[in-house]
This record gives C-alpha cells, structure tokens and sequence, in this order.
C-alpha cells in the first residue's frame, strides 16, 4: 500500500479537532461507571455535570476543555506500507498547523525560554511524533492525542534501586495521586512506567496514561499491578477534582519493560478526565476515523 | 447558603462566603493567566481595566476574532496552583475579592483571602463546553500581545453554581480533603501489601 501524503495532512488535521470535540465511548463508560459506584454526594453531583459537558460538547459542537494540549501523534505502519518517512512527518506538521487555523482554536504551544507563541499549534520537536510498526498489512495507523498540562504537569521519575523492590514502584504510585491533588483534573488515568531506561519509563508511563480504559497490560506482572494500584489509589478520597470522594481514578495503567540488574525505574504521567484521543485508520480501501 | 453575586463586590459581602456555600456570578468577569500575571507582577505592566470589587477567573480562552472583536469559542478554566503567588498582589494591588480556578490554591493565598477578605470559587475543570454556555460575550481585552493570555473581560450571565471551597475564614476544602487522603496512605498502601 502507497500512502498518499496529502491524505496523512487531511488526517493529521481532522484528527486534532475531532480529539478535541469527541470523547472516546470508553471514557464515556468510565464515567457512566464511576458515577454509578460514587458514594459522596458532592463528587456524584460533579461527575453529573461533567457527564453534562461531554453532551454539551456534542450537540454545540464544542471542544471539550479550553486545553487544547501538546499535540501529540503515534503512527504504527503495518507491513508492506510504502511511504516517504520524512514526509511524513513533514505532512503530519502541516496538518496539526492547518488544524488550528482553520478551527481557530487556542494554539498552546510557546518556546520554552521566550514564551513566544507562534499561534500554529507547533513549534521545535512539536507535534510530538512518535513512529511505530505493527505486523498488520496494509495499514497505517495515526493517532492524536491533545495532552492537557494540567495532568501533565504532574509527571514524575523515581530510579529506585533493585533492594527497594516492587514495594517502591507501588508507593510511588500512591505518593504521586496524593501530591496531584485535584491539579491533574480527577477522575484520572494514571499511567505507570516500569522498567527501561530513565526516558524510555517516562514514555511508558505516558502511553499507558493515554491507553483506552478497559485495555490491560501486555505482560501478566504488570497487568496484576493494574489491579492492586487501581484498587489502592481509590481509597485515597482524593475524589473529583481533589474535592473529595470515591473516584480519584478511572483505573491505573501500567506498561513495563526489561532493565538494567541495577535499576528499578517507576514513572508516573496523568491523563485527566478529558481523556482525548481520535484515530485514523488507513487501508487499501479506505480511511477509517475512529479513537 | 447560594449567593447570586454581580460585581464590584464588597468586602462584607465575599466575608459571608463560607466553605461549601455555593455562589452564581452575573455581569463582569475578568480572565487571568500566568502570562498576565507575569507581566503585571513581576514586570510591572498595568492594566486599564478596575478590577476593584472583581473576580478573576484562570483562563486562557479559544475566541475567534471577527472585525475587532473576539467572540468567545470555548471558555474554560486552568489549574490554579501555578498562580498561586499572584493572589496576594491581585487584591493588594488591584482590589481582586473573588478567584476562580481549578484544583485550589495553598496556605498563602489562604490567608490572603482571611487578611484582606476573598474567597476561593472551584469551577470544574475540563467542563468547559458548559462553562461556555454561561458566557454571553468578550466586552474588551487588554495586554492582548500576550494572546492567548490577555486579561479578558467577560459578560457572562448564570456563571455557576460554583463552589466556595477556600473562604476568608481560614477554611479550605482542599487543605481538608488532602489532610483526610494523607491518613488514607497508610491503607491503601496495606492492601498492597506494602508495611509502613
């Protein structure tokens, strides 16, 4: 399969605008079950009138938060994809830029040291593009995930040391939903990165941060972590938007990878309830737009 | 108790606010950001704008310019925390009796509001679909090079109902709430078979 890059700009520009506009059906559930299961009044009342703004965002064809986050892109290219890699990414830049012109939405993004804004939504190293393979034929897959700064800025990277043990990873967990507080936006999903290096832990934790809820880790140990840290952080009462109740978290994700015999690193990175993604799909057949 | 409040406010009226009243705002409103903040606090720049009697609420809105205006597209609101050094100045300063945000601010801003009489509104974050619904147009704009955190005049009406969770009397819902999940850690961390 050929990709046509003008197709990849058209994507990399609806994409955008429909993460910012549609919430995926299973934050929906999330919330539908969050709400069902939350025993404080007050944070009933609040994921209520968060449930409102999904429908609101609908039917006024609205974004969903004022953030219109860091762009970020995850390509995954199937097998027996022909395309130009560099190109693509030059398409991918176009079509975030495009995007928030002709939505005239917010453009988030400044230099770090001049705080100038160019108003295009990009700037060096952004969008952040992220290039993966699949052993899928003929498809290339594009995701946009908008990522808010509130649950971003509250990131974290621990290297524990191997005598520390798992017991580390899961207090640190536990450490960082307290000191988010209500800044990351609750009911969140927390993602988890275990193993690696220190950069590949961080990344971990964003992907499993921004994975679909109902989804489970690849590898056994830290799918049976997702359920123990899961179950932990929503005894913490931190509730809706730090204001307390049941519903700190959607879930806890975790993703892990091998490490050095002398590391134990844990990440942390927060997804907050405006849980944005938007997918394309691209087949011989067609375009497929989805989350 | 639910207070419907137009501005300029008095200190007597934002002193009634206590934790977990509620309150809906009509009229002015005035949006502020870090940029802003900077600018006004640490570089010395003024606004034309009296915010005297005000509330202020942490945003950086998506408006749509159309002629030399801007029209509001989706209003919603930011985490606090990062503003907290500026509320001292705001009312010091500026006369600023209410804050709106997301996710509090800490004991400073606390005890600005108990010295100088202001209240902590939360608005929920993320649901700013709904929050644009309760605003009804963007009257003026000012330091508006540093788009999009210019300091916006909003006319809003029905904006709320919010909830008072930092008050003039030294009560915080979030210094409660994170007091209250800190005597949780040790439970939580128990069902993961972590010993403390």
């Amino acid at each position: 399969m050929r990709v046509d890059l003008q197709q990849v700009e058209e994507a990399a520009k609806e994409l955008y605008i429909r993460a910012l506009k549609l919430l995926p059906p299973d934050i929906k559930q999330g919330f539908d079950r969050l709400a069902a299961g939350e025993t404080d009044a007050g944070a009933k009342r609040m994921l209520g009138t968060m449930i409102r703004n999904i429908k609101v965002a609908e039917d006024t064809q609205n974004l969903l938060c004022q953030d219109t986050g860091i762009p970020i892109y995850n390509v995954r290219i199937g097998r027996g994809v022909e395309l130009d890699g560099y190109g693509l990414q030059e398409a991918i830049r176009r079509g975030c830029a495009r995007s928030t012109r002709e939505y005239s939405f917010r453009s988030s993004i400044v230099h770090p040291t001049t705080r100038r804004n160019e108003q295009t939504s990009t700037g060096r190293g952004v969008p952040i593009i992220h290039i993966d393979f699949s052993d899928e034929e003929n498809t290339l897959e594009l995701e946009m995930i908008p990522k808010g700064s509130g649950s971003e800025n509250n990131s974290w990277l621990k290297m524990a040391i191997p005598a520390e043990g798992v017991d580390a990873i899961k207090t640190f967990v536990v450490d960082c939903v307290l000191e988010a507080g209500g800044k990351t936006c609750p009911p969140t999903i927390v993602g988890v990165g275990v193993g690696g290096t220190s950069d590949l832990c961080v990344h971990l934790a964003k992907q499993a941060a921004t994975r679909a809820l109902g989804t489970h880790c690849a590898d056994p140990e830290g799918a049976k972590l997702e359920a123990a840290l899961t179950g932990a952080v929503n005894m913490l009462g931190v509730g809706p938007q730090g204001l307390g109740g049941d519903s700190t978290s959607f879930a806890v994700h975790v993703e892990t990878a091998a490490t050095h015999i002398t590391m134990n690193p844990v990440a942390v990175n927060m997804q907050c309830h405006s849980a944005r993604r938007a997918r394309a799909i691209f087949r011989p057949e067609g375009i497929e737009y989805g989350f | 108790m639910h207070y419907d409040f137009t501005p300029p406010l008095s200190e007597t009226d934002v002193r009634k606010l206590r934790v977990n009243d509620t309150v809906t705002l009509n009229g002015t409103l005035y949006g502020i950001r870090d940029a802003t903040q900077i600018h006004m606090f640490d570089r010395g720049r003024k606004t034309r704008f009296d915010l005297a009697g005000h509330a202020v609420i942490h945003t950086a809105p998506n408006v749509r310019k159309v002629g030399n205006r801007y029209e509001p597209v989706c209003v919603g609101t930011t985490t606090s925390d990062r503003m907290e050094r500026f509320t001292r100045p705001l009312m010091q300063q500026n006369g600023v009796r209410l804050i709106i945000g997301k996710g509090g601010l800490r004991e400073e801003s606390l005890k600005a509001f108990g010295e100088l009489g202001g209240a902590y509104l939360a608005i929920i974050g993320g649901a700013a679909a709904l929050e644009t619904t309760w605003v009804e147009a963007i009257e003026d704009v000012d330091l508006d090079d540093l788009h999009p955190e210019s300091l916006w005049q909003f006319r809003v009406r029905g904006f709320g109902p919010l909830v008072v969770a930092m008050d003039s009397h030294g009560d915080s819902l979030y210094a409660r709430v994170n007091s209250d999940s800190r005597g949780r850690r040790a439970g939580a961390l128990a069902s993961l078979g972590v010993k403390t």
